[in-house]
């Protein structure tokens, strides 16, 4: 009998089943990867584009926006312009994979080890996924989101709901904390406090507390603040927050829908600082399954050759100037990256040993990555470990481009003048401090007319888009319901611009 | 760990239909825009398949607060370096070259679209959507009124044929389980016990004891097997059905044309598609929709639509024949108190000298009083546009027909495609009666 896992490139369940257990025995048993439990869904061409529309999450609360993204995917899908993802994978827990029903045996083999060994072992182990993210929750969280949505939109209409959520989706960038905080208590863990300090009351009672004379209530003043939470702690770098929590003039379930977007962001907020490390993850540990399975002889050379196919056009880099070229391929300088610390781990040169002391030679790359892959992000990653050696490989060079300058200069190439600055300035631009523009509230003026202050620190004097800012600030008033102000501080805090929009617009999107 | 397959194929389909809805109503006046300026550019066949709509990208952005693509100074790293060395300079492309075609419009007034298929459903909901149909009230409720069976739960009797198999068999389930009915695996696994020692020695003791109680445990399972049937008939359920008094659903669209020497092909091209999208319009309205074609010269005749559109024939005009012919077809066959009649005639108002007046005296005795609606459409060459925009400058039959004033009567005139829908809108529009 063939120790082959499957034949053709037909798959059934049976196949997917007995080619998960031989992934699953090299993953976890031989290279000791840690995921969450595995919940694989196949689904057609169809459902991926429904699932491509809502973020890629199973459920979703219902807004145009999405209906937007779901005709341009579809209009672009039927005429050929562009595929489908292989896969679609979630971070939760059990970790859901779609896959699609019309790949081969052979691609569903590397999508399952891609995304269900790959990218669930990130997310299980990657801090900022542990810190800001609750894998257990977010379905429960998503289906109350959608429900309460929809609860809202039969009570206040559909306009009075996109309205809302019309706002809010334009901040969701600036919605997000950027630091972790400390874990909030679970449901069950809430629960038992309440009840100790319930038993603490219980316990403490005395029926002659009644009888002292309660506080005189301060009189309202000038100076007071009326908002549930106190006076805001200002500067504020989280708008949803802020505006959900201080603005003088929204309902309950306006917060509420602004809370719902606000966590939603936080939710995705770590995948977008660790593109690379979390593709560049997956795409090694598929890299490194298929190759072994083909070396127990589980995999034909057939099939070797198609995954080898599709597995080179993901990582494909084209030069900056090819005319594909369209920035750095995070597939690519992430597996890239990671076969170097392999590479270093186990044969240094004496060049990786100046650069990278702590793991070259040390033997166990596997170690190292897993290190790797749980406390960084990919600015800190890139800057840990990017060696000379890959800068040289992948012929890398820093072009600068200042705006006083009629020209680009070339600031620094891969030799030994250039490797410290090349590799800085890449870091820096997967720094989410630099890529989103840095937008403050830095007033307030609850007691008095209410205005709003927003400032922009500009990074490098680079500029807002002036039109996007002002149809923003629009919505921001909108919810503020006064005056806003948005002013841009450049170097040495001087005034670089300022936009002001005068009150909110009620009613002016549901007219549009 | 084990893997948990599911196959999520079969899910119901259209996930995001909610948000298409929602998003086509947002962009529902530029989608309305666009599919009247589509329907003049349709040929006749194409007026039920999908329409390509682009609709300005303004009225749907999702503006964000983000950095603009050009300005300040921004550093970049890029691969595949060739022949660069560190202080190499490279003079930027000049602003308005290449630059400026990625940056989009500046402010917003560039013709950046956002284009999409509309099923033909949605098509026809957009085309439509103001119309209604005049003096709906017609079919009344009657003895002779259409029934319609509906669902209405579940009984515990009926007919065989309505037995709902899905609910017997729950109640069943229920049934066995509450009285403990031997399962079968129970039984069987109680028969291969005793053959089992029925294969044995006999004469031990213990197991012609133990044989014994088998046998007995086993008279009784089937004892109970017996008193609890496996379907009883207060399991039975049947699918119910009412039947609720549904007002007539039913219509009939007369199609009347001059086909005479003086239509010429543009004016009976303008003539069907006015009577193509009537039809589209009643179909929608109505469960059923007959149309009657009537063509007339001299004398008016029903023919098929085939015969109708594409045959010519030479002859004087009677316009009055056709409306006789109607009323002859409308007793004959569409009792009124059963059917939504509907006409619209099309002509190019040419008719032979004393007829109008017989015609105008047909119509207002005899077709307009069970007619819902007539609509007569006066169709003009293109080129005759000028000549006969004034409204002065009108035709006999109109003339005769303007002295009609009725509300379930109108007239227009159409000179070219474009003003087909316009003019079918027109006739229709919601806002009609207030004017």
């Amino acid at each position: 009998m063939s120790a082959l896992l499957f034949e053709t490139g037909e798959w059934n369940f049976d196949t997917l089943k007995r080619t998960y257990d031989a992934i699953e025995e090299i993953a976890v048993g031989e290279m000791g990867l840690d995921p969450y439990p595995n919940q694989i869904e196949l689904i057609s061409s169809e459902q991926m584009l429904d699932a491509y529309s809502s973020s890629g999450m199973p459920i979703f609360y219902h807004h145009w926006s999405f209906g937007k993204r779901f005709a341009r995917d579809e209009a672009m899908y039927r005429k050929g312009y562009s595929g489908l993802a292989y896969e679609i994978v979630i971070n939760s827990n059990p970790c859901i994979s779609y896959i699609m029903e019309e790949n081969t045996m052979t691609m569903q083999t590397l999508v399952m080890a891609h995304a269900a060994f790959g990218h669930n072992h990130f997310f299980k182990n990657n801090y900022l996924f542990k810190e800001q993210t609750d894998a257990s929750g977010i379905l429960d969280y998503l289906n109350f989101a959608k429900s309460y949505i929809l609860r809202c939109e039969e009570r206040h209409g559909i306009s009075a709901v996109e309205r809302i959520l019309d706002a809010a989706h334009a901040l969701m960038d600036q919605g997000v904390n950027r630091y972790g905080r400390k874990s909030r208590p679970s449901l069950a863990e809430e629960r038992a406090r309440a009840e100790a300090r319930q038993k603490h009351a219980s316990d403490q009672y005395n029926d002659l507390w009644r009888t002292l004379p309660t506080a005189v209530a301060r009189p309202a003043g000038p100076g007071r603040i009326d908002t549930p939470r106190g006076a805001p702690q200002l500067p504020e770098e989280n708008l949803l927050y802020f505006l959900e929590k201080f603005s003088p003039q929204l309902r309950d379930w306006e917060r509420e829908l602004l809370r719902i977007v606000r966590n939603i962001a936080q939710y995705f907020f770590p995948q977008r600082q660790t593109k690379v490390m979390n593709e560049g993850c997956a795409t090694w540990v598929h890299y490194k399954i298929m190759n072994r399975l083909y070396d127990l002889g589980k995999i034909s050379e057939g099939s070797m050759l198609e995954f080898l196919t599709s597995h080179t056009a993901v990582v494909f880099q084209p030069d900056f100037d090819d005319p594909r070229y369209s920035g750095m391929n995070p597939y690519a300088l992430g597996f890239e990256m990671m076969c170097d610390i392999e590479r270093i781990a186990a044969n240094p040169t004496e060049e990786d040993r100046r650069y990278l002391p702590e793991i070259a030679g040390c033997g166990d790359a596997l170690g190292a990555l897993k290190d790797a892959w749980a406390n960084y992000r990919d600015d800190s990653f890139i800057a840990q470990f990017l060696s000379p050696h890959l800068m040289r490989k992948m012929r890398l060079f820093k072009l600068e481009n200042h705006a006083a300058e009629n020209h680009y200069k070339i600031a620094a190439i891969h030799d030994e003048r250039g490797y410290t600055e090349v590799r800085r300035a890449l870091a820096a631009q997967y720094d989410p401090g630099s890529r989103d523009p840095n937008i403050q509230v830095t007033g307030a003026a609850l007691a008095e007319d209410r205005r709003l202050q927003l400032t922009q620190q500009l990074h490098n004097d680079v500029p807002l888009d002036e039109r996007e800012a002002k149809a923003v600030l629009g919505f921001i008033a909108d919810l503020w319901g006064f005056d806003v102000e948005l002013r841009g501080l450049g170097a040495d805090a001087q005034l670089a611009f300022s936009y002001e929009i005068a009150g909110p617009r009620r009613g002016a999107l549901a007219a549009a | 760990m084990n893997i948990h397959l599911v196959d999520r194929r079969l899910n119901p389909k259209g996930k995001s239909l909610p948000n298409r809805q929602r998003f086509i109503r947002l962009a529902k006046q530029a989608i309305k825009d666009a599919v009247v300026r589509s329907i003049r550019e349709r040929s006749l066949g194409d007026v039920e398949s999908k329409e390509v709509v682009s609709i300005p990208m303004k009225r749907i952005a999702e503006p964000r607060l983000r950095h603009a693509s050009h300005g300040g100074d921004r550093d970049q790293v890029m691969p595949g370096n060739k022949e660069f060395v560190r202080g190499d300079t490279l003079p930027k492309p000049k602003s308005g070259e290449g630059e400026k075609g990625s940056e989009g419009a500046p402010d917003g007034d560039g013709e950046d679209e956002f284009r999409f298929t509309i099923s033909a459903e949605e098509y026809l909901d957009v085309l439509f959507e103001e119309l209604e149909l005049p003096d709906l009230a017609k079919a009344q409720l009657k003895d002779t009124a259409v029934l319609r069976y509906h669902r209405a739960g579940h009984s515990s009797s009926g007919s065989p044929s309505n037995l709902s198999l899905v609910r017997t068999m729950r109640h069943s389930l229920a049934r066995r389980i509450c009285l403990g009915r031997p399962k079968p695996a129970d039984l069987a696994a109680l028969d291969a016990e005793i053959a089992e020692l029925e294969a044995k020695d006999q004469r031990d003791p213990e197991i012609k004891i133990r044989l014994e109680e088998l046998l007995t445990a086993r008279r009784q399972l089937h004892a109970k097997s017996r008193r609890v049937a496996y379907i009883d008939p207060v399991d039975l359920r049947y699918n119910r059905f009412e039947t609720t008094p549904q007002p007539s659903a039913k219509a009939v669209m007369f199609c009347l044309m001059d086909v005479s020497g003086s239509m010429t092909e543009s004016m009976k091209d303008l003539a069907k598609r006015f009577f193509l999208l009537l039809h589209l319009f009643l179909s929608r309205q109505y469960e059923h929709v007959d149309i009657v074609f009537i063509r007339h010269t001299s004398e008016a005749k029903e023919v098929d639509e085939d015969t109708f559109f594409n045959s010519r024939e030479t002859g004087g005009t009677v316009v009055s024949s056709a409306l006789a012919e109607m009323r002859r077809i409308v007793d004959a066959r569409y009792p009124v108190d059963d059917w939504n009649i509907y006409a619209a005639q099309a002509s190019d108002g040419d008719n032979y000298a004393s007829d109008s007046q017989t015609c105008r005296q047909l119509l207002a005795t005899d077709i307009l009083p069970i007619c819902q609606y007539f609509a007569y459409v006066e169709v003009y060459d293109p080129r005759q546009e000028e000549m006969f925009l004034s409204s002065l400058n009108v035709s006999e039959l109109w003339k005769d027909y303007e002295a009609v004033r009725r509300p379930n009567f109108a007239m227009k005139r159409v000179f070219n495609k474009g003003d087909v829908f316009p003019v079918l809108h027109q006739l229709f529009a919601k806002t009609r009666k207030a004017a």
